[in-house]
């Protein structure tokens, strides 16, 4: 493992402890709310913030060991990427790409030059002589990280690398940003609350929420079995825990669902608001899930209207725009939900 | 705009300006050049340009560094610190002067050692009003320099880190250049400050043409003898404070702009 770590921090009223293993060439995403802790377990990883307790390995060296080794910042062979990129506003690009090989006893001539073939790949030959203020965001946020991987660093740290930027610049950055990852041979942390930089970007996903780590696996798992209501928000799914007994779900709120696979046990049910279906009255035939719920509230969705229903079991319903307008909803309005068991997915809790 | 705001504002504006217009006004102009060629005058002008940037160089290798160790570092006793260090500039000259000579005189806690074993006297020579306007102009230079290291984005520090920079390598080459114009402004206020220094000056380093007689001093002197020449020594004064006001406009009204 090329980074191994234990952080143990108190902030406040938050206690943040998290494990966290990353091998050589992959990238963790840690994905997760605003004030869960994210940043600052990147900070401990980096050195700039003194846990209370824990231990941090960076390249098989221990770097932090609960007081008794402390590797400060400086000395750490790691490259960070923050959040609104921090290039030093007195220096041009070139000398901020090539502060890291300075700072480490590079000559300034082969430092710049290394500092330009950076620029090179990451699409900034010809901009070296600007100063940060004369780039846009996204140039800006490609000669941050130009300039902490120029050193070649072990680990890379990557503190929400596109959230700072709007949205069309994003797509191609995060695109370039991938290209980027999968060349480099170090391990990558990559803090985020966006799921599809998190889907995107890393071979495997930590969810941290309130400091700790509610959920870990490949983006794949995350996205298709989310464990909070948090995760199954980011991946649009509504989460439903319950018991299971074959293909019946006797839901912790009351109710049950029925589910295309046999389960046994504790269980959480993933409802996808796509496949739920309203009707004003009571749909004919015998459905096996249909419920009478009530309308929450409406909001538009991109092409459709997702509709939360509050009742027995509380579902969300994405309609089109036609069919809401069609069912004639008031909030508080009585409403007929159902969904087919085969598009219920089950999975142990 | 209201008459009990405007009425007040105009009158202040008049008693500000005033002042400064009689000794332009009253200015002997015909006199002025052979006045300003004595050589009594050149020599106390001269004293005042080198003490003063004397003053101001000092200020600046203690002052930085204070004023970042009140901004940055997390010692114990910080705010008390920051209270000690700026009390000069509250504190009536002639009291630091005083003061000075307590500590610096040759009965003084540390002169008499500097007397008796190096031969040294401090006290009323030219030493003397380097350091008499340095204690009171510094605590200009701190506040200001530590204003700027506390407007200045820490988190640079923190880049700097990540990219193998000690905390001495990023003072040099990150937080300086940033605070760079605040450390400007700091230096300039604390020259103006220390070329204007009077009571601290006269008190521990007397008033001996040539040596400790700075331009404030010969402008007080010659005031009792001769008024025509304290008029235009006060003009050359006038004219360095303009032309300091001058230097510093855009950063003071440039900020401005901006909030």
């Amino acid at each position: 493992m090329t980074l191994d770590a234990h952080v143990v921090v108190q902030r406040g009223s938050l206690a943040v402890d998290v494990d966290l293993t990353v091998g050589a060439g992959e990238v963790l995403a840690v994905l997760g709310p605003n004030g869960a802790g994210k940043s600052t377990v990147l900070r401990v990883l980096a050195g700039l913030l003194t846990p209370d307790g824990g231990r941090v390995a960076l390249d098989g060296g221990t770097v932090w060991d609960d007081g008794a080794v402390h590797l400060p910042a400086h000395r750490r062979s790691l490259g960070m990427v923050f959040q609104d990129h921090l290039l030093f506003p007195h220096l041009s690009v070139t000398e901020n790409v090539a502060f890291g090989l300075r700072t480490r006893g590079a000559r300034r001539a082969p430092a710049r030059a290394a500092a330009q073939a950076w620029l090179d790949r990451v699409g900034l030959a010809g901009l070296g002589d600007r100063r940060p203020g004369e780039l846009s965001g996204g140039q800006a946020q490609r000669a941050a990280l130009a300039r902490a991987l120029v050193g070649d660093p072990r680990v890379l740290l990557l503190d929400e690398p596109l959230s700072a930027l709007d949205a069309r610049t994003r797509l191609t950055v995060r695109a370039e940003l991938h290209r980027h990852l999968a060349e480099y041979a170090g391990s990558a942390v990559l803090v985020t609350h966006d799921p599809v930089d998190a889907m995107a970007l890393a071979g495997r996903v930590v969810v941290v929420e309130d400091g700790r780590v509610v959920q870990a696996g490949t983006p794949a798992e995350v996205a298709r079995r989310p464990r909070t209501d948090y995760v199954a928000r980011l991946v649009g799914l509504v989460l439903l825990p319950g018991t299971a007994r074959g293909t019946t779900v006797e839901l912790e709120g009351g109710g049950t669902v029925a589910v295309g696979e046999e389960a046994a046990g504790p269980v959480f049910v993933a409802v996808r608001p796509t496949s739920v279906s309203l009707y004003p009255e009571r749909p004919a035939g015998s459905p096996r899930n249909v419920w009478p719920l009530r309308l929450a509230s409406a909001t538009p969705h991109g092409s459709v209207v997702r509709c939360d229903l509050a009742g027995e079991v509380p579902l969300t319903a994405d309609v089109t725009a036609t069919s809401f307008a069609e069912l004639r909803l008031a909030p508080g309005a009585p409403v007929w939900a159902s969904v087919k068991a085969a598009d219920v997915s089950v999975y142990a809790r | 705009m209201p008459l009990p705001l405007l009425v007040p504002a105009a009158v202040g504006v008049v008693f500000l300006v005033l002042p400064l217009l009689a000794l332009v006004v009253r200015a002997p102009w015909s006199a002025i050049g052979p006045q300003l060629a004595e050589p009594a005058v050149g020599q106390a002008l001269r004293l005042s340009l080198v003490s003063a940037t004397l003053a101001t160089l000092l200020s600046l290798v203690l002052g930085v560094p204070l004023a970042w160790v009140l901004a940055r570092s997390s010692i114990r006793g910080r705010s008390v610190l920051r209270a000690l260090v700026t009390v000069p500039l509250v504190l009536p000259p002639v009291v630091g002067g005083v003061a000075l000579f307590l500590v610096l005189g040759r009965q003084g806690i540390v002169g008499r050692l500097l007397h008796e074993h190096l031969d040294v006297t401090i006290p009323f020579t030219t030493t003397a009003v380097v350091i008499a306007e340095t204690f009171v102009a510094m605590p200009f230079l701190v506040i200001s320099v530590e204003g700027a290291l506390r407007a200045a984005d820490a988190r640079f520090e923190d880049a700097a880190a990540t990219l193998g920079a000690d905390r001495w390598t990023t003072f040099r080459r990150v937080t300086l250049p940033l605070v760079a114009p605040g450390v400007a402004a700091g230096a300039v206020l604390c020259w103006a400050r220390a070329l204007g220094e009077f009571g601290a000056t006269i008190t521990f380093a007397g008033n001996f043409p040539g040596t400790t007689q700075t331009m404030p001093l010969a402008v007080y002197l010659a005031l009792q003898s001769d008024p025509e020449a304290a008029i235009a020594l006060s003009l050359v004064l006038l004219a360095v404070s303009l032309g300091t006001l001058l230097v510093l406009r855009d950063r003071w009204l440039g900020r401005s702009a901006a909030v």
